[in-house]
Protein backbone atom coordinates (compact mmCIF):
# COMPACT_ATOMS: atom_id res chain seq x y z
CA UNK A 1 0.00 0.00 0.00
CA UNK A 2 1.74 3.27 -0.91
CA UNK A 3 0.10 6.57 0.39
CA UNK A 4 1.28 8.56 -2.37
CA UNK A 5 -0.31 6.66 -4.65
CA UNK A 6 -3.52 6.99 -2.57
CA UNK A 7 -3.62 10.74 -2.06
CA UNK A 8 -3.61 10.99 -5.85
CA UNK A 9 -6.06 8.93 -6.66
CA UNK A 10 -7.97 10.52 -3.93
CA UNK A 11 -7.23 13.91 -5.33
CA UNK A 12 -8.37 12.95 -8.98
CA UNK A 13 -11.39 11.46 -7.62
CA UNK A 14 -12.94 13.90 -5.04
CA UNK A 15 -15.33 15.65 -7.26
CA UNK A 16 -17.35 12.29 -7.75
CA UNK A 17 -16.34 11.44 -3.67
CA UNK A 18 -18.18 14.70 -2.65
CA UNK A 19 -21.15 13.70 -4.48
CA UNK A 20 -21.05 10.34 -3.30
CA UNK A 21 -20.62 11.79 0.34
CA UNK A 22 -23.92 13.90 -0.28
CA UNK A 23 -26.01 10.59 -1.73
CA UNK A 24 -24.86 8.95 0.93
CA UNK A 25 -25.85 11.66 3.39
CA UNK A 26 -29.11 12.52 2.01
CA UNK A 27 -29.81 8.69 2.27
CA UNK A 28 -28.88 8.45 5.84
CA UNK A 29 -30.78 11.97 6.51
CA UNK A 30 -33.95 10.81 4.98
CA UNK A 31 -34.14 7.31 6.90
CA UNK A 32 -33.15 8.80 10.18
CA UNK A 33 -35.82 11.41 9.98
CA UNK A 34 -38.47 8.83 9.05
CA UNK A 35 -37.09 6.38 11.93
CA UNK A 36 -36.99 9.46 14.33
CA UNK A 37 -40.78 10.42 14.10
CA UNK A 38 -41.82 7.01 13.77
CA UNK A 39 -39.92 5.43 16.06
CA UNK A 40 -40.45 7.83 19.23
CA UNK A 41 -44.63 7.79 18.13
CA UNK A 42 -43.83 3.76 18.97
CA UNK A 43 -41.80 4.14 21.77
CA UNK A 44 -44.18 6.53 23.19
CA UNK A 45 -47.39 4.07 22.72
CA UNK A 46 -46.05 1.17 24.08
CA UNK A 47 -45.46 3.12 27.25
CA UNK A 48 -49.01 2.20 27.75
CA UNK A 49 -48.91 -1.13 27.49
CA UNK A 50 -46.82 -3.36 28.64
CA UNK A 51 -47.58 -6.33 26.17
CA UNK A 52 -47.12 -4.19 23.60
CA UNK A 53 -43.88 -3.02 24.22
CA UNK A 54 -42.36 -6.50 25.06
CA UNK A 55 -43.97 -7.46 21.23
CA UNK A 56 -42.50 -4.23 19.99
CA UNK A 57 -39.33 -4.46 21.34
CA UNK A 58 -38.70 -8.17 20.54
CA UNK A 59 -39.99 -7.13 16.63
CA UNK A 60 -37.37 -4.31 16.61
CA UNK A 61 -34.49 -6.41 18.42
CA UNK A 62 -35.04 -9.79 15.36
CA UNK A 63 -34.94 -6.74 12.70
CA UNK A 64 -31.39 -5.57 13.89
CA UNK A 65 -30.68 -9.84 14.05
CA UNK A 66 -31.19 -9.66 10.11
CA UNK A 67 -28.02 -9.47 7.81
CA UNK A 68 -28.41 -6.07 5.94
CA UNK A 69 -27.33 -7.42 2.63
CA UNK A 70 -30.58 -9.86 3.30
CA UNK A 71 -32.70 -7.52 4.80
CA UNK A 72 -31.99 -5.25 1.17
CA UNK A 73 -32.63 -8.33 -0.41
CA UNK A 74 -35.85 -9.27 1.55
CA UNK A 75 -37.13 -5.79 0.80
CA UNK A 76 -36.01 -5.42 -2.95
CA UNK A 77 -39.10 -7.13 -4.02
CA UNK A 78 -41.46 -4.38 -2.57
CA UNK A 79 -39.69 -1.25 -3.19
CA UNK A 80 -37.75 -2.27 -6.41
CA UNK A 81 -34.08 -1.65 -7.12
CA UNK A 82 -32.89 2.04 -5.69
CA UNK A 83 -33.38 4.52 -3.38
CA UNK A 84 -36.86 3.46 -1.34
CA UNK A 85 -35.77 -0.08 -0.75
CA UNK A 86 -32.54 1.80 0.99
CA UNK A 87 -34.46 4.16 2.46
CA UNK A 88 -37.11 1.62 3.93
CA UNK A 89 -33.95 -0.90 5.12
CA UNK A 90 -32.10 1.75 7.10
CA UNK A 91 -35.55 2.54 9.10
CA UNK A 92 -35.73 -0.31 10.27
CA UNK A 93 -32.14 -0.66 11.57
CA UNK A 94 -32.61 2.60 13.22
CA UNK A 95 -35.89 1.44 15.06
CA UNK A 96 -35.00 -0.53 17.75
CA UNK A 97 -32.40 2.17 19.08
CA UNK A 98 -34.83 4.69 19.13
CA UNK A 99 -38.01 2.92 20.23
CA UNK A 100 -36.08 1.43 23.17
CA UNK A 101 -34.48 4.38 24.30
CA UNK A 102 -37.89 6.60 24.00
CA UNK A 103 -39.48 3.91 26.02
CA UNK A 104 -36.47 3.51 28.52
CA UNK A 105 -36.03 7.31 28.77
CA UNK A 106 -39.89 7.13 29.23
CA UNK A 107 -39.91 4.58 31.99
CA UNK A 108 -37.34 6.05 34.24
CA UNK A 109 -38.74 9.36 35.18
CA UNK A 110 -38.75 9.13 38.71
CA UNK A 111 -42.45 8.03 39.33
CA UNK A 112 -43.28 10.92 42.04
CA UNK A 113 -42.60 13.71 38.99
CA UNK A 114 -44.91 11.56 37.87
CA UNK A 115 -47.65 11.44 40.13
CA UNK A 116 -47.58 14.85 41.25
CA UNK A 117 -48.06 15.72 37.86
CA UNK A 118 -51.20 13.77 37.55
CA UNK A 119 -52.23 14.84 40.83
CA UNK A 120 -52.37 18.01 40.40
CA UNK A 121 -54.33 17.58 37.32
CA UNK A 122 -52.65 17.77 34.62
CA UNK A 123 -54.12 16.42 31.53
CA UNK A 124 -52.06 13.17 30.57
CA UNK A 125 -51.10 15.19 26.76
CA UNK A 126 -49.46 18.21 29.22
CA UNK A 127 -47.65 15.57 31.20
CA UNK A 128 -46.12 13.61 27.81
CA UNK A 129 -45.33 17.05 26.05
CA UNK A 130 -43.92 19.36 29.24
CA UNK A 131 -42.83 16.33 31.64
CA UNK A 132 -42.04 13.08 29.93
CA UNK A 133 -40.58 13.98 26.23
CA UNK A 134 -38.29 16.85 27.89
CA UNK A 135 -36.84 14.64 30.47
CA UNK A 136 -36.72 11.58 28.34
CA UNK A 137 -34.75 13.71 25.37
CA UNK A 138 -31.86 13.17 26.20
CA UNK A 139 -31.75 9.19 26.59
CA UNK A 140 -33.81 8.91 23.13
CA UNK A 141 -30.66 11.72 21.23
CA UNK A 142 -28.65 8.87 22.59
CA UNK A 143 -30.66 6.63 20.58
CA UNK A 144 -31.04 8.62 17.57
CA UNK A 145 -27.09 9.22 17.61
CA UNK A 146 -26.61 5.17 18.11
CA UNK A 147 -29.02 4.75 15.06
CA UNK A 148 -27.49 7.31 13.17
CA UNK A 149 -23.92 6.02 12.90
CA UNK A 150 -25.03 2.67 12.63
CA UNK A 151 -26.99 3.38 9.43
CA UNK A 152 -24.40 5.37 8.26
CA UNK A 153 -22.28 2.28 8.00
CA UNK A 154 -25.33 0.30 6.86
CA UNK A 155 -26.18 2.72 3.75
CA UNK A 156 -22.83 1.65 2.25
CA UNK A 157 -24.52 -1.80 1.09
CA UNK A 158 -27.50 0.17 0.01
CA UNK A 159 -25.25 1.07 -3.28
CA UNK A 160 -25.28 -2.83 -3.86
CA UNK A 161 -29.05 -2.55 -4.54
CA UNK A 162 -28.55 0.67 -6.45
CA UNK A 163 -29.38 3.26 -3.83
CA UNK A 164 -26.33 5.34 -4.14
CA UNK A 165 -23.44 6.89 -1.94
CA UNK A 166 -20.40 5.80 -1.07
CA UNK A 167 -20.85 1.96 -0.97
CA UNK A 168 -20.60 2.60 -5.04
CA UNK A 169 -16.61 2.97 -4.12
CA UNK A 170 -16.29 0.28 -2.45
CA UNK A 171 -18.16 -2.29 -4.22
CA UNK A 172 -16.99 -1.00 -7.43
CA UNK A 173 -13.31 -1.05 -6.11
CA UNK A 174 -14.01 -4.90 -5.22
CA UNK A 175 -14.92 -5.60 -8.70
CA UNK A 176 -11.94 -4.17 -10.42
CA UNK A 177 -9.45 -5.00 -7.79
CA UNK A 178 -9.28 -1.02 -7.10
CA UNK A 179 -7.81 -1.21 -3.22
CA UNK A 180 -7.36 2.81 -3.53
CA UNK A 181 -10.99 2.93 -4.63
CA UNK A 182 -12.22 0.42 -1.50
CA UNK A 183 -10.27 2.52 1.05
CA UNK A 184 -11.28 5.62 -0.16
CA UNK A 185 -15.19 4.90 0.00
CA UNK A 186 -14.24 3.10 3.29
CA UNK A 187 -12.87 6.33 4.78
CA UNK A 188 -15.25 8.50 3.95
CA UNK A 189 -18.07 6.36 5.20
CA UNK A 190 -15.65 6.81 8.69
CA UNK A 191 -15.30 10.26 8.75
CA UNK A 192 -18.49 10.93 8.00
CA UNK A 193 -19.51 8.56 11.23
CA UNK A 194 -17.24 10.40 13.57
CA UNK A 195 -17.81 14.02 12.45
CA UNK A 196 -21.95 12.93 12.88
CA UNK A 197 -21.33 11.41 16.01
CA UNK A 198 -19.52 13.81 17.26
CA UNK A 199 -21.71 16.71 16.55
CA UNK A 200 -24.72 14.37 18.01
CA UNK A 201 -23.04 14.08 21.00
CA UNK A 202 -22.52 17.62 21.83
CA UNK A 203 -25.89 18.04 21.15
CA UNK A 204 -26.98 15.12 23.62
CA UNK A 205 -24.67 17.19 26.12
CA UNK A 206 -26.18 20.07 26.01
CA UNK A 207 -29.58 19.06 26.26
CA UNK A 208 -28.15 16.87 30.10
CA UNK A 209 -26.87 19.66 31.29
CA UNK A 210 -30.52 21.94 30.29
CA UNK B 1 -66.14 20.50 53.06
CA UNK B 2 -65.30 16.34 52.26
CA UNK B 3 -66.95 13.68 53.30
CA UNK B 4 -66.52 9.97 53.02
CA UNK B 5 -69.32 7.79 53.43
CA UNK B 6 -68.62 3.95 53.85
CA UNK B 7 -65.42 4.26 51.51
CA UNK B 8 -64.03 1.16 50.89
CA UNK B 9 -60.90 -0.22 49.00
CA UNK B 10 -59.82 -3.48 48.25
CA UNK B 11 -56.71 -3.69 45.64
CA UNK B 12 -57.03 -6.67 43.26
CA UNK B 13 -55.79 -9.50 44.58
CA UNK B 14 -55.94 -8.74 47.95
CA UNK B 15 -58.58 -10.40 50.35
CA UNK B 16 -58.28 -7.47 52.74
CA UNK B 17 -59.42 -4.48 52.53
CA UNK B 18 -56.91 -1.47 52.37
CA UNK B 19 -59.78 0.65 53.39
CA UNK B 20 -62.94 -0.88 55.33
CA UNK B 21 -66.16 1.17 55.64
CA UNK B 22 -64.28 4.55 56.18
CA UNK B 23 -66.85 7.46 57.41
CA UNK B 24 -65.25 10.40 57.80
CA UNK B 25 -66.47 14.89 57.50
CA UNK B 26 -63.95 17.25 57.27
CA UNK B 27 -65.30 20.52 57.74
CA UNK B 28 -64.28 23.56 55.85
CA UNK B 29 -61.22 25.60 56.83
CA UNK B 30 -59.99 22.69 58.93
CA UNK B 31 -57.32 20.59 58.83
CA UNK B 32 -57.86 16.64 59.19
CA UNK B 33 -54.75 14.48 60.24
CA UNK B 34 -54.77 10.85 58.80
CA UNK B 35 -52.64 9.21 61.31
CA UNK B 36 -51.17 5.82 61.71
CA UNK B 37 -48.65 2.91 61.03
CA UNK B 38 -47.84 2.35 57.83
CA UNK B 39 -50.13 0.20 55.53
CA UNK B 40 -52.71 1.67 57.55
CA UNK B 41 -54.27 2.90 54.22
CA UNK B 42 -53.91 6.37 55.11
CA UNK B 43 -52.51 7.77 51.66
CA UNK B 44 -54.79 5.05 50.00
CA UNK B 45 -57.65 7.27 51.77
CA UNK B 46 -55.89 10.24 50.61
CA UNK B 47 -55.56 9.21 47.07
CA UNK B 48 -59.18 8.36 46.94
CA UNK B 49 -60.04 12.14 47.42
CA UNK B 50 -58.81 12.80 44.24
CA UNK B 51 -59.65 10.21 42.63
CA UNK B 52 -56.22 8.62 41.70
CA UNK B 53 -57.26 5.59 43.00
CA UNK B 54 -60.86 4.87 42.49
CA UNK B 55 -63.14 3.46 45.67
CA UNK B 56 -64.21 -0.27 45.28
CA UNK B 57 -67.33 0.64 47.20
CA UNK B 58 -68.81 4.13 49.17
CA UNK B 59 -69.12 7.59 48.19
CA UNK B 60 -67.05 10.79 48.35
CA UNK B 61 -68.41 14.13 48.72
CA UNK B 62 -66.56 17.72 48.32
CA UNK B 63 -69.35 20.27 48.89
CA UNK B 64 -71.84 17.95 48.88
CA UNK B 65 -71.05 16.49 44.69
CA UNK B 66 -70.38 12.95 44.21
CA UNK B 67 -66.71 13.50 43.58
CA UNK B 68 -67.40 9.87 41.27
CA UNK B 69 -69.61 12.46 39.35
CA UNK B 70 -66.81 14.90 38.56
CA UNK B 71 -64.58 14.21 35.60
CA UNK B 72 -60.77 13.29 37.21
CA UNK B 73 -58.47 16.22 35.88
CA UNK B 74 -61.52 19.05 36.57
CA UNK B 75 -61.74 17.25 40.32
CA UNK B 76 -57.55 17.80 40.84
CA UNK B 77 -57.37 21.16 39.33
CA UNK B 78 -59.53 22.00 42.10
CA UNK B 79 -57.26 20.20 45.23
CA UNK B 80 -53.66 20.98 46.02
CA UNK B 81 -51.75 17.86 46.63
CA UNK B 82 -48.19 17.62 48.04
CA UNK B 83 -45.98 14.53 48.66
CA UNK B 84 -43.27 13.62 50.58
CA UNK B 85 -41.11 13.27 47.51
CA UNK B 86 -42.33 16.29 46.46
CA UNK B 87 -41.58 15.37 42.82
CA UNK B 88 -41.07 18.80 41.65
CA UNK B 89 -40.28 18.79 37.44
CA UNK B 90 -36.27 18.67 37.49
CA UNK B 91 -36.28 20.36 34.12
CA UNK B 92 -38.21 23.24 34.83
CA UNK B 93 -37.60 26.30 36.78
CA UNK B 94 -39.04 27.35 40.39
CA UNK B 95 -41.60 29.66 38.53
CA UNK B 96 -42.57 27.08 36.08
CA UNK B 97 -42.84 24.56 38.43
CA UNK B 98 -45.00 26.79 40.25
CA UNK B 99 -47.20 27.93 36.78
CA UNK B 100 -48.01 24.31 37.00
CA UNK B 101 -51.55 24.41 37.67
CA UNK B 102 -52.10 28.03 36.32
CA UNK B 103 -50.78 26.97 32.89
CA UNK B 104 -52.95 23.88 32.99
CA UNK B 105 -56.24 26.23 33.98
CA UNK B 106 -54.81 29.18 31.12
CA UNK B 107 -54.50 32.03 33.16
CA UNK B 108 -53.00 34.81 31.25
CA UNK B 109 -48.74 35.48 31.51
CA UNK B 110 -49.15 38.21 33.66
CA UNK B 111 -51.37 37.41 36.17
CA UNK B 112 -49.21 33.59 36.51
CA UNK B 113 -45.98 35.72 37.27
CA UNK B 114 -48.05 38.10 39.75
CA UNK B 115 -49.01 34.96 41.17
CA UNK B 116 -45.50 33.23 41.17
CA UNK B 117 -43.66 36.12 43.22
CA UNK B 118 -46.70 36.42 45.63
CA UNK B 119 -46.59 32.48 46.57
CA UNK B 120 -42.54 32.48 46.84
CA UNK B 121 -42.78 35.36 48.79
CA UNK B 122 -45.71 33.50 51.03
CA UNK B 123 -43.15 30.11 51.23
CA UNK B 124 -40.21 32.81 52.13
CA UNK B 125 -38.13 32.38 49.15
CA UNK B 126 -37.01 35.52 47.73
CA UNK B 127 -38.70 35.63 44.34
CA UNK B 128 -35.38 37.65 43.23
CA UNK B 129 -33.28 34.99 44.21
CA UNK B 130 -35.28 31.87 43.18
CA UNK B 131 -37.88 32.62 40.15
CA UNK B 132 -35.13 31.63 37.38
CA UNK B 133 -33.29 28.61 39.68
CA UNK B 134 -33.88 25.35 38.95
CA UNK B 135 -34.62 22.63 41.73
CA UNK B 136 -31.29 21.37 42.03
CA UNK B 137 -30.02 24.44 43.40
CA UNK B 138 -32.35 23.79 46.26
CA UNK B 139 -31.95 22.60 49.39
CA UNK B 140 -34.08 19.90 51.20
CA UNK B 141 -36.47 22.38 53.01
CA UNK B 142 -36.35 25.20 49.80
CA UNK B 143 -37.85 22.53 47.54
CA UNK B 144 -40.71 22.07 50.48
CA UNK B 145 -41.35 24.95 50.23
CA UNK B 146 -41.90 24.74 46.20
CA UNK B 147 -43.81 22.20 46.71
CA UNK B 148 -46.23 23.95 48.87
CA UNK B 149 -46.77 26.73 46.58
CA UNK B 150 -46.81 24.87 43.82
CA UNK B 151 -49.68 23.04 45.33
CA UNK B 152 -51.76 26.44 46.42
CA UNK B 153 -50.71 27.89 43.17
CA UNK B 154 -54.32 28.41 41.71
CA UNK B 155 -55.60 28.98 45.29
CA UNK B 156 -57.76 25.53 45.62
CA UNK B 157 -60.04 25.30 48.32
CA UNK B 158 -59.01 21.81 49.12
CA UNK B 159 -55.20 20.45 49.86
CA UNK B 160 -54.83 17.04 49.73
CA UNK B 161 -50.52 16.83 51.93
CA UNK B 162 -49.18 12.83 51.90
CA UNK B 163 -45.84 13.45 54.96
CA UNK B 164 -44.99 16.82 52.92
CA UNK B 165 -42.22 17.68 55.76
CA UNK B 166 -41.35 13.71 55.96
CA UNK B 167 -38.10 14.35 54.16
CA UNK B 168 -36.34 16.96 55.71
CA UNK B 169 -34.33 17.26 59.05
CA UNK B 170 -36.23 17.62 62.63
CA UNK B 171 -35.10 21.38 62.62
CA UNK B 172 -36.19 22.29 59.62
CA UNK B 173 -39.43 19.57 59.48
CA UNK B 174 -40.61 22.09 62.58
CA UNK B 175 -39.57 25.21 61.47
CA UNK B 176 -41.46 24.19 57.67
CA UNK B 177 -44.24 23.22 60.06
CA UNK B 178 -44.60 26.04 62.14
CA UNK B 179 -45.02 28.46 58.55
CA UNK B 180 -47.22 25.95 57.28
CA UNK B 181 -49.41 26.85 59.81
CA UNK B 182 -48.78 30.71 60.02
CA UNK B 183 -49.87 30.12 56.39
CA UNK B 184 -52.90 28.07 57.30
CA UNK B 185 -54.01 30.83 59.60
CA UNK B 186 -54.41 32.94 56.83
CA UNK B 187 -55.63 30.48 53.81
CA UNK B 188 -58.20 28.88 55.72
CA UNK B 189 -57.64 25.77 53.83
CA UNK B 190 -59.31 22.34 54.21
CA UNK B 191 -56.40 20.21 54.63
CA UNK B 192 -56.22 16.21 54.28
CA UNK B 193 -52.70 15.94 55.67
CA UNK B 194 -51.60 12.26 56.05
CA UNK B 195 -48.30 10.79 58.43
CA UNK B 196 -47.09 8.56 60.60
CA UNK B 197 -45.76 10.90 63.39
CA UNK B 198 -48.63 11.25 65.99
CA UNK B 199 -46.21 14.27 67.02
CA UNK B 200 -46.58 16.30 63.72
CA UNK B 201 -50.35 15.06 64.06
CA UNK B 202 -51.29 16.39 67.19
CA UNK B 203 -49.02 20.08 66.12
CA UNK B 204 -50.63 20.19 62.91
CA UNK B 205 -54.06 18.79 63.03
CA UNK B 206 -57.52 21.16 64.10
CA UNK B 207 -58.99 16.93 63.88
CA UNK B 208 -56.73 13.51 64.02
CA UNK B 209 -58.09 10.36 62.46
CA UNK B 210 -56.44 7.76 63.98
CA UNK B 211 -56.43 4.70 61.76
CA UNK B 212 -55.10 0.89 61.64
CA UNK B 213 -56.14 -1.88 58.99
CA UNK B 214 -57.97 0.28 57.08
CA UNK B 215 -60.35 1.26 59.74
CA UNK B 216 -61.18 5.00 61.53
CA UNK B 217 -60.34 3.91 65.11
CA UNK B 218 -60.66 7.52 66.56
CA UNK B 219 -61.46 10.89 65.02
CA UNK B 220 -61.37 13.57 67.74
CA UNK B 221 -59.47 16.71 68.17
CA UNK B 222 -55.60 16.36 69.54
CA UNK B 223 -56.57 17.38 73.31
CA UNK B 224 -59.60 14.65 73.60
CA UNK B 225 -57.42 12.11 71.94
CA UNK B 226 -54.56 12.72 74.68
CA UNK B 227 -56.86 12.89 77.32
CA UNK B 228 -59.17 10.50 76.34
CA UNK B 229 -57.39 7.88 73.96
CA UNK B 230 -60.60 5.19 72.86
CA UNK B 231 -58.56 2.16 73.37
CA UNK B 232 -55.12 0.57 73.74
CA UNK B 233 -53.80 1.17 70.13
CA UNK B 234 -54.31 5.07 70.05
CA UNK B 235 -53.17 5.37 74.07
CA UNK B 236 -49.89 3.71 73.03
CA UNK B 237 -49.51 5.66 69.85
CA UNK B 238 -49.97 9.01 71.52
CA UNK B 239 -47.77 7.43 74.40
CA UNK B 240 -47.50 7.16 77.85
CA UNK B 241 -46.40 10.56 78.90
CA UNK B 242 -49.19 12.61 77.33
CA UNK B 243 -48.66 15.52 79.34
CA UNK B 244 -45.49 16.17 77.81
CA UNK B 245 -47.29 15.43 74.56
CA UNK B 246 -49.29 18.49 75.23
CA UNK B 247 -45.77 20.62 74.36
CA UNK B 248 -46.80 20.05 71.15
CA UNK B 249 -50.26 21.65 71.83
CA UNK B 250 -48.82 25.28 73.54
CA UNK B 251 -48.11 28.05 71.09
CA UNK B 252 -45.01 30.44 72.14
CA UNK B 253 -47.79 33.10 71.60
CA UNK B 254 -49.92 31.92 74.32
CA UNK B 255 -47.65 31.73 76.88
CA UNK B 256 -44.38 33.87 76.29
CA UNK B 257 -43.00 36.60 78.62
CA UNK B 258 -43.41 39.97 77.79
CA UNK B 259 -41.89 41.54 80.72
CA UNK B 260 -37.96 41.24 79.62
CA UNK B 261 -34.88 44.10 80.47
CA UNK B 262 -33.41 45.11 77.75
CA UNK B 263 -30.63 47.57 77.12
CA UNK B 264 -29.45 49.34 73.46
CA UNK B 265 -26.04 48.24 71.90
CA UNK B 266 -25.00 52.21 73.04
CA UNK B 267 -25.75 51.77 76.90
CA UNK B 268 -22.23 51.12 79.04
CA UNK B 269 -21.68 48.17 81.06
CA UNK B 270 -22.85 49.60 84.33
CA UNK B 271 -26.05 50.49 83.14
CA UNK B 272 -26.43 46.57 81.86
CA UNK B 273 -25.27 45.09 85.33
CA UNK B 274 -28.33 47.26 86.98
CA UNK B 275 -30.39 45.57 84.66
CA UNK B 276 -28.83 42.06 85.22
CA UNK B 277 -29.40 42.59 88.99
CA UNK B 278 -33.31 43.86 88.49
CA UNK B 279 -33.95 40.94 85.97
CA UNK B 280 -34.80 37.82 87.27
CA UNK B 281 -33.29 36.13 84.04
CA UNK B 282 -29.74 35.10 83.87
CA UNK B 283 -29.53 37.01 80.54
CA UNK B 284 -29.62 40.45 79.10
CA UNK B 285 -30.88 41.35 75.94
CA UNK B 286 -29.76 43.61 73.29
CA UNK B 287 -32.09 45.19 71.13
CA UNK B 288 -32.03 48.32 68.61
CA UNK B 289 -34.34 51.59 68.26
CA UNK B 290 -36.91 49.28 65.98
CA UNK B 291 -36.63 46.94 69.40
CA UNK B 292 -34.26 44.19 66.53
CA UNK B 293 -32.53 41.90 68.67
CA UNK B 294 -28.80 42.60 68.43
CA UNK B 295 -27.29 40.26 71.00
CA UNK B 296 -27.16 38.21 74.13
CA UNK B 297 -24.93 39.42 77.32
CA UNK B 298 -24.69 36.61 79.66
CA UNK B 299 -22.98 36.95 83.73
CA UNK B 300 -19.79 35.97 82.49
CA UNK B 301 -19.46 38.78 80.28
CA UNK B 302 -20.54 41.10 82.72
CA UNK B 303 -17.88 40.17 85.71
CA UNK B 304 -15.16 40.55 82.98
CA UNK B 305 -16.04 43.85 81.94
CA UNK B 306 -15.98 46.95 83.71
CA UNK B 307 -15.63 50.90 82.53
CA UNK B 308 -15.45 52.38 79.20
CA UNK B 309 -17.26 49.54 77.62
CA UNK B 310 -20.94 49.35 76.24
CA UNK B 311 -23.55 46.85 75.67
CA UNK B 312 -22.90 46.46 71.73
CA UNK B 313 -19.26 45.48 72.70
CA UNK B 314 -19.72 42.50 74.74
CA UNK B 315 -22.77 41.26 73.88
CA UNK B 316 -22.62 37.86 71.94
CA UNK B 317 -24.82 36.41 68.89
CA UNK B 318 -28.30 34.46 69.94
CA UNK B 319 -28.79 31.62 68.04
CA UNK B 320 -31.31 30.03 70.02
CA UNK B 321 -34.62 31.91 69.02
CA UNK B 322 -38.11 30.80 68.00
CA UNK B 323 -40.72 32.42 66.25
CA UNK B 324 -44.04 33.50 68.13
CA UNK B 325 -46.31 30.71 65.66
CA UNK B 326 -43.91 27.77 67.23
CA UNK B 327 -44.83 25.21 70.01
CA UNK B 328 -43.34 24.21 72.78
CA UNK B 329 -41.76 21.24 71.82
CA UNK B 330 -39.88 23.52 69.47
CA UNK B 331 -38.66 26.23 72.09
CA UNK B 332 -37.21 23.17 74.11
CA UNK B 333 -35.72 21.12 71.42
CA UNK B 334 -34.09 24.86 70.44
CA UNK B 335 -32.70 25.25 73.97
CA UNK B 336 -31.20 21.48 73.53
CA UNK B 337 -29.86 22.17 70.22
CA UNK B 338 -27.83 25.55 71.56
CA UNK B 339 -27.50 24.20 75.14
CA UNK B 340 -28.89 27.46 76.43
CA UNK B 341 -31.34 27.56 79.53
CA UNK B 342 -34.15 29.80 77.65
CA UNK B 343 -35.26 31.25 74.36
CA UNK B 344 -35.74 34.42 72.71
CA UNK B 345 -38.93 34.67 71.32
CA UNK B 346 -39.24 36.88 67.69
CA UNK B 347 -42.11 38.35 66.07
CA UNK B 348 -41.68 37.90 61.78
CA UNK B 349 -39.60 41.01 61.66
CA UNK B 350 -37.08 39.49 63.68
CA UNK B 351 -38.26 42.05 66.51
CA UNK B 352 -37.72 40.48 70.30
CA UNK B 353 -41.32 39.89 71.71
CA UNK B 354 -40.19 38.30 74.86
CA UNK B 355 -38.23 35.33 76.18
CA UNK B 356 -39.20 31.06 77.25
CA UNK B 357 -36.78 29.86 80.00
CA UNK B 358 -36.23 26.24 80.56
CA UNK B 359 -37.70 26.54 83.86
CA UNK B 360 -41.07 28.33 83.56
CA UNK B 361 -41.64 25.83 80.46
CA UNK B 362 -40.96 22.95 82.99
CA UNK B 363 -43.66 24.54 85.15
CA UNK B 364 -46.02 24.70 82.42
CA UNK B 365 -45.91 20.92 81.92
CA UNK B 366 -46.16 20.30 85.66
CA UNK B 367 -49.32 21.91 86.33
CA UNK B 368 -50.47 20.94 83.07
CA UNK B 369 -50.11 17.07 84.79
CA UNK B 370 -51.35 17.86 87.87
Amino acid sequence: MDFQGFWTFAVNRSEKAWALLGEHAVLVFIAIAIAIILGIIIGILITYSKPASHAALWICQILMTIPSLAMFGLLLPFFGIGFKTGVTTLILYSLLPIVRNTYTGIKEIDPSILEAAQGMGMKESSILFRIKLPLAAPVIMAGVRTATVMIIGIAAIASYIGAGGLGHFIFQGINRWNMNMVLLGAIAVSILAIIVDFLMKKVEHRMVTK
Amino acid sequence: MIKLENVTKIFPGSKQPAVDRLNLEVPEGEVCVLVGPSGCGKTTTMKMINRLIEPSEGKIYINGTDTATVNPIKLRLDIGYVIQEIGLFPHLTIAENIATVPREKRWPADRIRARVDELLDLVGLDPEIYRNRKPSDLSGGQRQRVGVARAMAADPPILLMDEPFGAVDPITRAHLQNEFIRIQEQMKKTIIFVTHDIDEAIKMGDKIAVMRDGKLIQYDTPDNLLSQPADDFVAALVGRNRSIKRLHLIKVRDVVLNEIPTVKPLDPVDTVKQVFEGSKYRVVMVVNDAHRLMGVIGPEKLKRYGDGVTAGDIMEECQSTIELGATLNDALSVMLNYGERYVAVLGRKKELQGIITLGYLLELVKDDAA
